[in-house]
């Protein structure tokens, strides 16, 4: 075991090791060109203003947009959010409140465990609750699922950001009367804005992704819905369908809805680290 | 003024007592969400019994379930893809948190990481489709085997590549632990990088990357979408990592919306419910143990 092995020799191990490191490290950017390339020069060629203002037509048929899913989204969205954030908001500050106690720390790996329930196992969850009793799929069933999804990533981001504000900012608003829900709404969340905010949008960026929660509760259409008690696309429902339809022109224009989605998610993800720079509060 | 104050004291307790109320939230819904599959797969376990787990038949017009092939199809797609991708995870995390910890040609890995791990899954899925699977024909054809080009084998690459981002970012945390005094201690006597990784890093870290890896299996299991697209979508026990196969999420996102009996939709639910338990349990021990570390 411990033969004695020339400093020279030694020297050559560690350079080679320092080499395949590198070598294999650098192998993972292969992946992204590729993903990137296929996807920038496919999908370009039919991005124009009328792909983003016009509705889908049947096969055979040229043309079409993906206006109803990109609303879609939006609306689910839109919905999600409303439905998450403030429930998120005030669970993490909760937890950074309460950090000392047994009770949050467990409530705190709870909710780090939630972050690993598979996408599908909500989508059944908004299927049973919501989509069975009433018997019809709907927007609303997916932005539950969604919103569910929201969830941890908005109360680790408070909870988190919270954590991170001097106790002094507290201290001061405390010695000069004010109560404690005014100390925690006027003075700790403005002071964190940027944290939560950032939280925020990056779990909007993910659930703008996100397709296999909406297969059998937002379902899809082929029309402009703005109804969320019906059947309502998305972007990534729309890629789904016409990525397993056998038409080419169907795949060309799943490339260009490819490009969009990712534009979208992309932009939530570039706003939420700007947002977190820009507002970020030094002490 | 005591008006106020009284005011002022009972919407402080109104505003405590709605933060330990939300705080709740997560506990009801894990537990709602346990007890519905359970409810809802319960006529399916009641009808199939053991056959469940048993059997190797899935042939809901006959009405004979077996989820065997399914599981199995899971284990394949996620273990395979934790293969390919480990080594990629274990050395982009090595660069981030020691080679290139804190210099600038960090940041490229970093974006790249980044952007993979933003990608929505449908659009892996597609992209694996359109441009991997016909890769997987060719080379296919090449080994004298049938070439479909989808099945076990391009789903688990898809999911490599989806997942190393998720390892890396775990590794390079538990590795960016391991105290500098003990490192600098051996390169004071005279240890080489190599060395110190070998028989500092890696043994401090060790627990942090496994948890990582068993956190990242969580994720392949669970990950629908992309694997949908390219597994093959057959319902039987796989006879080789080439072979088409459903997993456990890919046979609900293919049959869920068109399964017209209650015991078929059933049957599909008690997969969800086998996916929760299976995610639950790898969550849990891979952060208690990351926990654990951070402790420590």
């Amino acid at each position: 075991m411990n033969e004695y092995i020339s400093s020279k020799k030694r020297e050559r191990i560690d350079k080679i090791f320092k080499f395949s490191i590198y070598i294999i490290t650098f192998t993972i950017l292969i992946p992204l060109f590729l993903i990137f390339g296929f996807i920038i020069t496919n999908g370009i060629k039919n991005i124009s203003i009328e792909f983003l203002i016009k509705n889908p037509v049947p096969v055979g048929e040229t043309g079409g947009g993906i206006l109803n899913a990109l609303i879609g989204t939006f609306i689910l969205i839109i919905l999600s959010s409303v439905l998450a954030i403030p429930f998120g908001i005030t669970a993490g500050i909760y937890l950074s409140e309460n950090s000392n106690k047994k009770y949050a720390q467990y409530i705190s790996t709870f909710v780090d465990v939630f972050q690993g329930i598979p996408s599908i196992v909500l989508g059944i969850i908004a299927y049973v609750w919501i989509v069975l009793p009433v018997k019809k799929f709907s927007a609303l069933s997916g932005a539950v699922a969604l919103s569910i999804m929201m969830l941890p990533t908005i109360i680790k981001a408070t909870e988190e950001t919270l954590k991170m504000i001097p106790y002094s900012l507290k201290e001061a608003a405390y010695s000069l009367g004010v109560p404690y829900h005014r100390t925690i709404l006027k003075v700790i969340l403005p002071a964190a804005f940027s944290g939560i905010l950032s939280g925020t949008l990056v779990s909007i960026g993910r659930i703008s992704g996100e397709t296999a929660p909406l297969l059998f509760t937002a379902f899809g259409s082929n029309l402009l819905e703005w109804n969320i008690f019906k059947p309502m696309n998305s972007l990534p429902l729309l890629i789904f369908n016409y990525a397993k339809s056998p038409y080419p022109e169907w795949h060309e224009l799943a490339w260009s809805a490819s490009l969009v989605l990712i534009t979208i998610v992309f932009l939530f993800n570039l706003l939420a680290s700007i947002g977190e720079k820009k507002w970020k509060i030094k002490f | 003024m005591s008006n106020t104050y009284l005011k002022e004291r009972r919407s402080e307790s109104v505003f405590k007592a709605l933060l330990l109320l939300s705080s709740f939230i997560i506990i009801i819904l894990l537990f709602s969400i346990t007890l519905t599959l359970i409810i809802e797969s319960y006529p399916s376990i009641k009808h199939n019994g053991l056959s469940l787990l048993t059997g190797d038949i899935w042939d809901p017009v006959s009405e004979k379930y077996s989820i065997l092939p399914f599981i199995v199809g899971t284990f394949l797609t996620s273990i395979l893809a934790l293969i390919i991708s480990t080594p990629f995870s274990l050395a982009a995390s090595l660069y981030l948190g020691e080679y290139a910890e804190g210099k600038r040609s960090s940041r490229l890995i970093k974006a790249v990481l980044d952007l993979l791990a933003g990608i929505p899954s449908i659009i892996y899925g597609f992209w694996g489709l359109m441009v991997l699977v016909p890769v997987v024909r060719k080379f296919e054809e090449l080994i004298g085997i049938p070439p479909l080009g989808i099945g076990i084998f391009t789903a688990s690459l898809i999911l490599s590549i989806m997942i190393i981002p998720y390892t890396t970012s775990i590794a390079r945390e538990v590795i960016k632990l391991v105290p500098q005094d003990i490192k600098e201690a051996a390169y004071s006597l005279g240890a080489t990088r190599f060395e110190v990784i070998r028989d500092i890093i890696i043994p401090y870290a060790k627990s942090g990357i496994f948890a990582g890896i068993l956190l990242s299996f969580g994720r392949a299991f669970g990950e629908t979408m992309a694997v949908t697209m390219v597994i093959g979508n057959a319902n039987y026990i796989p006879k080789s990592i080439f072979a088409p196969a459903n997993t456990m999420a890919s046979v609900i996102a293919n049959e869920f919306a068109e399964a017209t009996s209650d015991l078929y939709i059933s049957t599909l639910i008690s997969l969800g419910l086998v996916l929760l338990i299976m995610s639950l349990i790898v969550n849990s021990i891979g952060r208690f143990v990351i926990m654990k570390l951070y402790v420590k």
